[in-house]
């Protein structure tokens, strides 16, 4: 056995491997993906006349009642797209029990009748989930239709709209996007300022 | 639980199921050198590679310089790889302007990648540059399964050959896996996630006015190359700090479908490259069939316990209930778009391998849900486990249940035609006994120590034990996830981390190889009436119940003061 001829194979050996899949294959990935996908590749950035409002996969934070709410975050001060994080509370732990019991009785004061979507007051593992479950959106719709002036059953269209079914019939849950669904609202069914 | 759910966690193990003998094949042909369809592209390539490093690739080695060699390789990659972090100022692609890393976390981040842990006492959007996270993070993620796959088929060769001192070529066996196995999945599969919404750019984070008029600001960056290679290398180090459950690194089902296949796929095709070798396919499929036992008991467990929900919730008014519009169950840090069942299926499939990406918080799992992540790790992560690490973990396994079966009929334990003798056991036993201790000496002054052991607990009573208990099992056994909610960037966790992930790597690879430089060795000896067939239903049985006797033994006390004790102490209605 030679160690030095290994030694040196070692040394060379992390130089060109990290040249080839260190930098070649992540920069050769960037320029397909920059020239056959730019929108998603560049993080799906949603306009709305002219500016840039937010990605159309990463949630934000709505709090007027007009809006549907996205589920509750434990990224940085609320919805950090620069700090992803979940609340990491235990299922014992009095803190989680203390804030969904809040989370619940708030979302009782404004539909009292049905049961509380769990997914309405747990918060996301990203911290910004971009979805709710149609059970969350129905349990909102009351409180839109009402802000909005509009009837249940246009609204109720309308988040049909923003609902995605499982991916190919089969993959995952559905669910629905809240940035789109607040942006057609505001596009179809402007507040009366 | 719903029907679709258990349908989509059964597709997901029939996909496994059929992908690992095209795989195993391809693999089994690849280090034996046979030509592939890939060879016209790649074999030039191979060919510069070893004329710039100055290897001889006709060189044989025994399992002493096999062994030597990964080393120095590990050793060098692994201080390019600190003062890349340390430096990382003054390097390219960094236009947040981060700083250079802090030396303890610098350390433990170059051993984690190093030793395939992926361990994150950082978070990545906020710490490491985009060069950082290219030449050094990534590029670990390639070389580290690289690094496994080679052991895993050095000692396969053991196996396979007879009274042969050598176990083939460290250096041409970690290029070829990296340029044929690795390199060509991660750049397929990359453009696939991007063109289901993974980020692939090198610009600077945006900051967008949302709806609301609040500033929010988007992180950016390379992350699909990366992401890829982090699934299917069984790394698990997120790009971002929430890992698989970012949308920017898992925005649909279907990239969280591949990102768990990719999990499975390698080690789940070595099974099949191992009965090739051996001239033996029943083995491979009996040691694949007790793998996918093991797989089937633990997402079973968790999706019941995820679906069943945390009744302190159901107490607080929350509805849990599985409807048509909702999956119900325990949603606390999980996403709409997997739900539960996609969550309990990537937790169990990330900790069966020495993955540790995840999708959702399994802090935030409701006891049982936890325990399945927790012991999985503690069975040494040999259910598929991790690229390369998996395969031969689980040969020490086999090789004690061959030991078992022996003692049993009174006769010297055969393993397809080797003699299983003092050392080859002596040596599998160091390996259990090192993982066990390093896990539980840690943790057991971890837990004694306010002052810097039980400090950093976010979750009190007992669940604060299952953090750091976790965290010892997730380095020692090179996973990576955690119970995020222990603070681990302190000089205590950084460093005993770090030496777990050490130990936890490197004594699982060199007694290993040395059983193997050991079985080359020996001459074959035909089978004969009193041989325990590897093949059969029992042959599975047995080494199932090694794997779990050695585990259940070792970590019950552990666990029952953990997970278990919490458990019954959530029904009970007790909170901390």
């Amino acid at each position: 056995m030679n160690i030095t001829r290994n030694l040196v194979a070692a040394v060379l050996m992390t130089i060109v491997t990290t040249l080839i899949l260190g930098i070649v294959y992540p920069l050769a990935i960037t320029v397909i993906a920059q020239v056959a996908f730019p929108h998603q590749a560049n993080g799906q950035l949603v306009e709305r006349n002219g500016t840039v409002v937010g990605s159309a996969i990463i949630g934000q934070g709505f709090s007027s009642p007009g809006y549907f709410r996205s589920r509750p975050s434990a990224a940085g001060a609320g919805y950090d797209a620069a700090n992803s994080a979940g609340s990491n509370l235990g299922p014992t732990n009095k803190k989680l029990i203390d804030a969904v019991t809040a989370n619940v009785e708030a979302a009782r004061k404004e539909n009292p009748n049905a049961p509380v979507p769990i997914d309405l007051v747990t918060t996301s593992a990203s911290g910004f989930d971009p979805h709710i479950t149609p059970a969350n959106a129905e349990f909102q719709l009351p409180r839109v239709a009402r802000e909005r002036g509009m009837s249940e059953a246009d609204l109720r269209s309308l988040v049909a709209a923003s609902t995605e079914g499982r991916q190919l019939g089969f993959f995952g849950e559905s669910r629905v996007n809240v940035l789109e669904l607040n942006l057609a609202l505001d596009a179809q069914y402007p507040v009366a300022k | 639980m719903t029907l679709n759910g258990w349908l989509q966690i059964l597709f997901f193990l029939l996909v496994v199921f059929a992908v690992t003998p095209l795989l195993g094949g391809f693999m089994a042909r690849v280090f034996s050198r046979q030509r592939t369809w890939l060879d016209p592209v790649l074999r030039p390539f191979e060919r510069l590679i070893y004329r710039l490093t100055g290897v001889d690739e006709t060189h044989e080695m025994r399992w002493t310089e096999y062994a030597v060699s990964l080393l120095l390789f590990s050793v060098v990659s692994m201080l390019v790889l600190y003062a890349m972090q340390r430096l990382q100022a003054v390097l390219p692609w960094n236009p947040q302007g981060f700083a250079g890393v802090a030396p303890p976390l610098a350390f433990n981040t170059a051993v984690s990648f190093t030793t395939n842990t992926n361990w994150q006492a950082y978070s990545g959007e906020s710490t490491m540059s985009y060069f950082t996270q290219m030449a050094g993070l990534a590029y670990h993620n390639f070389v580290s399964a690289a690094v496994g796959m080679s052991v895993a088929i050095a000692f396969i060769r053991g196996i396979a050959q007879k009274e042969k001192d050598t176990l083939g070529n460290f250096w041409v066996d970690m290029v070829r896996a990296s340029l044929w196995v690795l390199l060509p999945i991660a750049i397929v599969g990359a453009l696939f996630l991007v063109s289901q919404g993974v980020v692939q750019n090198l610009k600077a984070y945006d900051t967008v006015t949302t709806v609301e008029g609040a500033k929010q600001v988007i992180a950016q960056g390379p992350a699909a190359s990366q992401e890829i290679i982090k699934q299917f290398g069984t790394n698990g180090g997120g790009f971002f700090n929430a890992n698989s459950a970012h949308p920017f690194e898992n925005p649909t089902p279907l990239t969280n479908f591949l990102e768990m296949f990719g999990i499975f796929a390698i080690s789940s095709g070595l099974t099949y490259t191992l009965g090739k070798m051996t001239g033996s396919p029943k083995h491979g499929w009996a040691v694949w069939a007790a793998m996918a036992f093991l797989f089937l008991a633990g997402v079973s467990v968790a999706y019941w316990a995820e679906a069943r929900g945390n009744p302190l919730l159901t107490a607080a008014g929350a509805d849990q209930t599985a409807t048509a519009m909702s999956p119900g169950g325990n949603m606390e840090g999980k996403e709409v778009r997997f739900g539960i069942a996609n969550t309990a299926l990537f937790a169990t499939v990330t900790t069966d391998a020495s993955c540790g990406a995840v999708n959702g918080w399994h802090d935030s799992f409701t006891p049982l849900g936890g325990l399945v992540p927790l012991a999985n790790m503690q069975l040494s992560e040999v259910v598929f486990g991790g690229v390369g690490a998996g395969m031969y973990g689980v040969l020490v396994y086999i090789i004690l249940a061959v030991f078992i079966a022996g003692l049993m009929v009174g006769r010297t334990p055969e393993y397809l035609g080797k003699k299983i003798q003092a050392f080859e056991v002596q040596m599998a036993m160091l390996t259990v006994l090192i993982f066990s201790l390093m896990i539980l000496t840690f943790t057991a002054i971890s837990s004694v120590s306010p002052g810097f052991g039980t400090s950093s607990i976010y979750n009190p009573g007992p669940h604060g034990l299952s953090e750091m208990l976790y965290a010892y099992s997730s380095a020692a056994a090179n996973n990576g996830s955690a119970f995020g909610g222990i603070s681990v960037n302190t000089n205590w966790y950084n460093t005993t981390l770090g030496l777990t992930m050490l130990f936890g790597r490197f004594f699982m690879i060199i007694p290993p190889l040395a059983i193997a430089g050991s079985l080359s060795r020996k001459k074959q000896i035909p089978a004969s009436l009193g041989t325990f067939p590897v093949t059969t239903p029992l042959f599975t049985a047995l080494l199932v119940g090694v794997i779990v006797i050695v585990g259940a033994l070792t970590f019950f006390p552990a666990l029952s003061l953990g997970p278990i004790v919490e458990h019954f102490m959530l029904n009970a209605g007790q909170v901390f």
